[in-house]
């Protein structure tokens, strides 16, 4: 009864707005010009999605796109929490590993299987990614803060280690796999291709991306912001921040869900390391990493750490390591990470100042990259020496081939990364010059 | 007579064994304007804390119109319509303005908890919001972080976000602390412009807020109501001269 009360309040409040007409007919406006400018990144995302595989035809990059893919849909259902509601989860993967298993044994009940297509399949996942979420964010959501966390990590250590327990869910040790072939199949694609695959984890993406997108606009998702800024202010609103936490929270298991589904999807095998505290790990680094204050940072964090992790792999087993500086790098220099930064040059571009940064950033940016890439040679170098076999002195690092054992190859890589380092460092305060007079309105130039 | 729109009997809090309200009786009628005022440390604070539930009682009720708000979390007091400010001025500093007041106006129109309404897309909404900061005088603010703004304007945002969701009984606490001259003759013309018609209860500490705006005065001193009535009348009150009032004219004067 208060409700209507309020309203009709609201409502007597009104007769002012007669001077608002003219202000809507405004706004009328720039809600057209902004929807053109809200549906260009999704036209601009619908067209790459499509494009790449022409571009990067090989199977390995079609392999690659696929994982990062899921992994962009999984970043975005984390940075709900993470960045929408101020919920450090430290747990996230044990709802996409069970959505994932949940479709896995989808896969395998073949008469309901052949009756489903195969892009329907990732809604399971979802719904069970969901349901658990229900179930433990009913308890977990009272407060977000360490007390979150911790029942977060708890949580997901437990489902972990049910996976040696309840074999008949999670397989055991060797996890469970099934064949996405049986499907029904949709529109004549029985899915038996990698780049089949990929279209159909391309439009959950999208799909995917724009829900969650839309969500961050619904009361709900407005709120969440609201509560992880100032919970108690929340509650004197008439909101009761434990279950804007929880709703959420149920969203973003069943988006991790739909990520795990596609998993399943991709590899046909789910085991326990999909759900594991390390996965976990991972998907917080990927998501601080891209950003988590804007909604497409995630997006950029997954595209990179899948890159670092697929690509550099290859190049080197100390990828991890280097994941791991650029991790400690992020949150010590760039807490916005990489969205942040980008967003950083949107001032910059306002004033139309953009061009009186490129000289400083070549000169500054360049030496840092050749002393960022002498130091890890460095660090190849030292790997090299302590762990190749006896007798193979021999390594090539960026296409040159030399004797790690020999002094020479040390000078010099020790030589050029102090020079750049030095030069970086020389050039480092007119960069910071140059960055403080291009935030500055007014003609200085 | 109606029931009043706040009432409160044998209101106590305890910390420990420091009793820092100690019994309160005081009833509210409807559309009255009514100031607490009292030195400091007399509770004034608390009370309101007690009132929204943000601390529990220790024995004692509180009654909105009639109804015993016992057991009730701060959120579901909101609801009824009680909507209160803070006398730390507690705002959403990273969302803007407009979306501070926004947000204090989703439950009021009934959005709860929705995923099927779009904030952007509702002109009630919208239209309410801009409503609301016309009203503050925020309307040239409206797109800036709410953190961003000065010391009065954030007061004046924590007022519109109170009044935003057409509650019928307002608290306000200190409403006018530590402002300049021209910032609480301001904020106090905005008191009087928002809280047309509604309850009010308001904790102030300058006497002429208190004297221009209050039907009603009651003065609490060491968590008692040690009188209550119009302002005239308090200010007449020798016990209330003694206890507070004179050194505070006397300081004025």
């Amino acid at each position: 009864m208060t409700q209507t009360d309020n309203k009709s309040d609201v409502r007597g409040a009104r007769p002012k707005e007669q001077i608002t007409t003219p202000h809507g007919d405004a706004r009328a406006r720039m809600r057209a010009g902004s929807m053109t400018l809200t549906f260009a990144p999704w036209i601009i995302a619908t067209v790459l999605l499509a494009v790449l595989p022409f571009i990067f035809q090989n199977n390995s990059s079609i392999t690659i796109m696929n994982q990062m893919w899921i992994t962009v849909i999984f970043a975005l259902a984390y940075n709900m929490l993470l960045g929408q509601g101020g919920m450090l989860s430290f747990g996230h993967a044990v709802y996409a590993g069970v959505g994932g298993f949940a479709c896995m044994h989808i896969m395998n009940a073949s008469d309901f299987f052949a009756a489903l297509p195969l892009p329907v399949l990732p809604v399971f996942g979802g719904l069970f990614g969901m349901g658990l979420a229900m179930i433990v964010g009913s308890f977990s959501t009272r407060s977000a803060g360490t007390v979150f966390a911790m029942i977060s990590l708890g949580v997901g250590e437990l489902i972990a280690a049910c996976s040696v327990i309840i074999v008949a869910f999670f397989g055991g040790e060797e996890g469970v796999s099934g064949d996405r072939t049986y499907a029904m199949p949709f529109f004549g694609t029985e899915f038996l291709q990698q780049i089949e695959v990929y279209y159909l984890i391309s439009g959950w993406v999208l799909i995917s991306a724009a829900l969650m997108y839309l969500w961050s606009r619904t009361p709900v998702g407005r709120m969440a912001n609201a509560v992880r800024d100032n919970p108690e202010r929340a509650e004197f609103l008439g909101y009761s921040a434990r279950w804007v936490r929880f709703y959420n929270f149920v969203a973003s298991g069943f988006f991790a869900g739909v990520a795990g589904g596609l998993f399943a999807i991709n590899y046909e095998i789910l085991t326990e390391e999909n759900l594991n505290t390390a996965s976990s790990g991972v998907i917080l680094l990927v998501t601080f990493l891209g950003g988590v204050g804007f909604f497409f940072g995630p997006i950029l964090g997954a595209i990179a750490f899948t890159l670092l992790q697929t690509v550099l792999s290859l190049q080197t087993e100390l990828w991890a390591f280097y994941a791991g500086v650029l991790f400690v790098a992020t949150v010590m220099f760039f807490p916005g990470g990489f969205a942040g930064l980008l967003m950083m040059h949107v001032p910059v571009f306002r004033l139309g100042k953009a061009k009186t940064l490129i000289m400083p950033y070549v000169k500054t940016l360049m030496p840092a990259a050749i002393g960022v890439l002498g130091v890890s040679a460095l660090v190849e170098m030292t790997f090299h020496l302590r762990h190749a076999a006896m007798g193979d002195n021999e390594m090539t690092l960026f296409w040159t081939t030399f004797d790690s054992h020999a002094i020479l190859p040390w000078a010099i890589a020790i030589a050029v990364t102090a020079v750049a380092l030095g030069i970086t460092r020389a050039t480092a305060p007119a960069l910071r010059a140059a960055w403080n007079d291009a935030n500055t309105a007014g003609g200085a130039s | 007579m109606s029931t009043p729109a706040l009432e409160l009997s044998g209101l106590k809090k305890s910390f420990g064994k420091a009793e820092i309200i100690r019994g309160i009786d005081l009833s509210i009628g409807k559309s009255e304007r009514h100031a607490i005022i009292g030195p400091n440390g007399a509770g004034k604070s608390t009370l309101f804390n007690l009132i929204t539930a943000r601390f529990p009682a220790t024995s004692g009720t509180v009654k909105l119109h009639g109804e015993d708000l016992a057991g009730l979390q701060p959120f579901q007091i909101n609801r009824k319509g009680l909507s209160r400010s803070f006398q730390i001025t507690n705002i959403f500093p990273a969302m803007t303005v407009f979306e501070n007041v926004r947000c204090a106006l989703l439950w009021a129109q009934g959005y709860k908890y929705s995923f099927w309404n779009l904030v952007n897309r509702k002109r009630d909404l919208t239209e309410g919001a801009e409503a609301v900061l016309e009203q503050i005088n925020l309307t040239a603010r409206r797109n800036l972080p709410a953190g961003t703004l000065s010391y009065a304007e954030q007061r004046a945002l924590e007022i519109g976000i109170t009044i935003a969701g057409g509650a019928d009984v307002i608290m306000l606490d200190e409403p006018t602390a530590g402002m300049s001259h021209s910032e609480t003759d301001y904020i106090t013309d905005l008191i009087l412009k928002v809280t047309e018609g509604k309850t009010l209860i308001m904790v102030e500490h300058d006497m002429g807020v208190v004297f221009g705006l209050a039907d009603r005065i009651s003065v609490l001193v060491y968590g008692e109501v040690i009188a209550t009535g119009k302002p005239e009348d308090v200010r007449g009150d020798p016990k209330v001269q003694e206890a507070y009032l004179g050194a505070a004219l006397e300081a004025e004067h």
